[in-house]
């Protein structure tokens, strides 16, 4: 995604917003010696103090020279009495071993880890003999994954397989479909090189057709093999070239050293002669040798980190947090980080809880108010009723007062009027006697 | 993210020839150099320290601005990419300058904005590494790899901003604190000055970057060169002539400071330690150092954790899995105990308006309660003023009776007495 300007001085241009968009940014040239230059040869010292790891998976039939490829690949004794190859035992069902060796050499550490498995392909039914292989690769991308995950992480060694030799028995025919199967199974899984095994049964022609017929077989079941990638180099270019051309490799193993014309060399020997294992034109060896070792192992690494581990990645993480979730919604979602995705969600969870918040409010308020009327109302009632009563109990006093008023007024002119009749009759009386005594009368 | 290491449970083998595996280094070296280097520096310091100058120095060319105003409201943190090329090296370099540090009269937020800018990085490199479709190979990483703190030449101390800030970065990022201006502080002074300095760090438990010895390649040189810090720089964009070349120098009435010249002040020593021999370092150690401890916060905050180790295997799954219930679980119970509130606050208010009513209805119970007192307080009035009415008309027909009674006797009595005479 980096652009390369060009080396005259650069125009003024956007500076740099965010890291997934591709900018241009400022070049400046330097007017003399910085020293970063010498960048390469930290990272050149660094690597050799950590040391370097490697993973490689071979498969195939027994017998067909497997162990020896691995031995004459790295001039050792992988596989010797003490550690014998897979081949010597007798599997009934496919299993996957591995066995780890430390190597060095020129001052750096290799640690190599050879992946075996004896039984492939053996039995009379292979119906899912891959599954074992598919299920050792998947748990090495899981074991990577969770280390990779954790909160506490510490260094992690990488374990992942970075590449599969899978071995075509010479049979100068074509593939066979378990061949098919295999590949295409594991395609998607790790960086497959098919190879042609035991090619000293087949002579140039014969290995040249195989090779067609293999590669285009391979083109039309879509099996996608380990490719080189492109460089800039044209030198380099050319040499892909050729060895793109001689895909697959036909290779001869042995750690046997025959001495030729003078030479010591690894080789088989036959009645006929003896076939080279470094010649290149007696096989392919040296390619495959120079090409895995030597110039592209790191670049297989690079490949199953970032393309095969990260799709193994991808869909695991996908299966975990979209869970029971309609899967076509979920397109824009791959995106985001999982916490990220919760985020959102939490934050949607916010809004629809401050939502919800304000309608129950609403109708909380809503209600009171209707209740707080209703008690307003029925205090204005029984208010009113009361006053009522007041009113009326008011004017019955008032009745009674005047009706008392009434009578006191009676009462006090019927008094009056006896307290007259009184005094006449006193006076009366008083008079009799007077006359009484005057005399009598009458 | 580094994965490494050497050996473990593997078994040593002899090789009886040579394999070629030792071109690995060159296969990875040459892999990064076509890929492209990146390094972040972040320039800590008071306006006017020569920051800018210090940076075009240190990489021969005139990088972005203008000398800043102090006039500068807050801390602001500006940043500049730049694609630098030496040999088949390309260096994409960026330039993160703190503005206006140290102008403000309160200075106590001083730090915060550096500390956001630098997590701020760290939160784009954990959500591009959290992505589940994520591009980490071509990620542009803008995590700081090395913050250089520009220390004021007073020949003193440190200032007591120097001490708070580097205490709040030291655990963010690699802190190589440099003395700016170096040009104004004698010789004596300065290794006073760095004495001075070095043992206030270490009292107040900063941590710097040590350059790193457990590489024997580098070992030696980068130990002799912790021991010359802090470096007194002086940096100068202006060339020159002493003997016959042009060198960048200072040119003084009294002198010319030569910023190459290791006499004259550590220029070269930083140089060297920053970019020749310790820029992979300083990278290293901001992604497993700093990053992780970052990363490792920040997880932490949002609940997660390892399974023990010793148990079970730490499953991913299934951590996500019972993060993912709990949090939903979480959000649940949220509202579950929102609701519980309102159900909380309707029954609170449903008693307060009950109490309410129950108040109303006594009030007015009392209200009739003495309405009936009044009112039998007025049938009672009533009664006794029926009763004396009774009493009065009893009392009225009585005396009338009487009074009649009286008359006819009187007249009676008369007519006896009449009839009497008449005898």
């Amino acid at each position: 995604m980096h652009e390369k300007l060009s080396g005259a001085k650069a125009e003024r241009s956007i500076v740099f917003a965010l890291p997934s968009v591709c900018v241009l940014f400022q070049q400046r040239n330097l007017e003399g010696y910085v020293g970063f230059a010498n960048l390469p040869n930290q990272v050149y010292r660094k690597s050799v103090k950590r040391g370097f790891e490697f993973t490689l998976m071979v498969v195939g039939e027994s017998g067909l020279g497997k162990s020896t490829l691995i031995n004459s690949l790295f001039l050792t004794d992988l596989y010797s009495k003490d550690y014998p190859g897979p081949s010597q035992r007798i599997k009934k069902t496919v299993q996957v071993e591995q066995s780890k060796v430390l190597i060095k050499e020129g001052g750096v550490q290799l640690t190599l880890t050879i992946v075996d498995t004896p039984g492939f392909g053996d039995a009379v039914d292979n119906s899912n003999c891959w599954q074992p292989v598919i299920n050792y690769i998947d748990s090495k991308f899981e074991d990577f994954l969770n280390a990779e995950s954790r909160v506490n992480r510490r260094q992690m060694p990488d374990n992942r397989v970075h590449c599969c030799l899978y071995f075509i028995a010479p049979s100068g025919h074509g593939l066979k479909p378990l061949d098919i199967e295999f590949m295409k199974r594991l395609h998607d899984k790790v960086n497959v090189i098919p190879l042609i095994a035991k090619a000293d049964t087949l002579t140039p022609e014969e290995c040249q057709l195989f090779k067609k017929q293999i590669m285009k077989e391979i083109q039309e079941h879509k099996i996608k093999i380990y490719e080189f990638p492109d460089t800039e180099d044209d030198e380099d270019s050319k040499l892909i070239r050729k060895i793109k051309e001689k895909m697959p490799l036909a290779v001869v193993g042995s750690n046997v050293v025959i001495e030729v014309n003078g030479r010591k060399v690894r080789g088989r020997q036959y009645p006929w002669g003896v076939a080279e294992v470094e010649n290149g034109e007696h096989c392919d060896f040296t390619v495959l040798r120079n090409m895995l070792i030597r110039t592209h192992m790191q670049d297989l690494k690079d490949v199953t980190n970032n393309v095969h581990y990260e799709n193994y990645r991808s869909k695991k993480l996908a299966a975990v947090t979209c869970n029971g979730v309609d899967a076509t919604k979920n397109k824009g979602q791959l995106t985001k980080s999982p916490l990220a995705q919760m985020e959102e969600e939490r934050r949607e969870h916010v809004m629809k809880m401050k939502k919800m918040e304000t309608e129950m409010e609403q109708v909380f308020e809503m209600k009171v108010k209707e209740k707080k009327q209703k008690l307003k109302d029925s205090e204005a009632e029984l208010e009113r009723r009361h006053e009522q009563m007041k009113k009326n109990l008011e004017a019955q006093y008032k009745e009674l007062e005047e009706k008392r008023h009434q009578f006191e007024e009676e009462k006090a002119n019927w008094e009056t009027q006896q307290r007259i009749l009184e005094q006449q009759k006193l006076d009366a009386s008083k008079t009799m006697e007077k006359n009484k005594k005057k005399g009598k009368i009458f | 993210l580094v994965a490494c290491f050497v050996g473990e449970g593997a078994r040593g083998v002899p090789l009886s020839g040579h394999v070629g595996f030792d071109s690995m280094p060159d296969q990875l070296v040459n892999k990064s150099v076509n890929h492209g280097f990146c390094f972040n520096i972040l320039c800590v310091g008071e306006t006017g320290l020569g920051k800018s100058t210090l940076m075009d120095t240190l990489f021969n060319t005139k990088f972005e601005g203008e000398p800043t105003q102090h006039n500068q409201p807050g801390v602001q943190l500006k940043s500049n990419t730049y694609e630098l090329q030496e040999s088949n090296v390309r260096l994409k370099l960026t330039v993160v300058n703190t503005v206006g540090f140290g102008d403000q009269i309160n200075k106590e937020d001083s730090y915060k904005s550096i500390v956001e800018f630098i997590d701020t990085q760290f939160e784009a490199y954990l959500q591009e590494e959290l992505k589940i479709k994520r591009t980490l190979h071509s990620y542009h990483d803008t995590r700081i790899h090395a913050c250089l703190y520009f220390i004021a030449p007073t020949g003193h101390s440190l200032k007591s901003l120097d001490l708070v800030t580097m205490k709040k970065l030291d655990s963010k990022v690699n802190i190589i604190p440099i003395i700016a201006k170096s040009d104004a502080i004698s010789k004596s002074e300065l290794t006073k000055f760095k004495i001075k300095i070095t043992s206030e760090l270490v009292s107040n438990g900063v941590q710097i970057y040590q350059f790193p010895t457990d590489d024997e390649t580098v070992a030696e040189i980068n130990s002799t060169m912790n021991g010359h810090l802090p470096f007194a720089v002086v940096g100068s964009t202006e060339e020159v002539k002493i003997g016959n070349k042009m060198v960048r120098a200072r040119q003084y009435p009294w002198g010319t400071v030569q910023v190459e010249n290791e006499n004259h002040c550590d220029f070269v020593k930083l140089r060297e330690m920053l970019i020749r021999v310790n820029m992979e370092d300083l990278r290293e150690q901001t992604h497993t150092r700093h990053y992780e401890l970052y990363r490792r916060c920040k997880l932490e905050e949002m609940g997660f954790k390892d399974t023990d180790p010793d148990s079970k295997p730490f499953s991913l799954q299934e951590t996500y899995e019972a993060k993912r219930n709990e949090f939903m679980g979480e959000l649940q119970k949220k509202e579950e105990e929102m609701r519980q509130m309102f159900v909380q606050r309707v029954k609170e208010k449903e008693a307060e308006l009950k109490e309410a009513e129950k108040e109303l209805h006594e009030k007015f119970d009392r209200l009739k309660k003495l309405h009936q007192d009044e009112k039998k307080k007025l049938e009672d009035k009533k009664k006794s003023l029926d009763d004396e009415l009774n009493g009065f008309k009893q009392k009225k027909t009585a005396a009338e009776l009487l009074q009649a009674q009286t008359q006819q006797a009187g007249s009676s009595a008369t007519l006896k007495k009449d009839k009497e005479r008449k005898k």
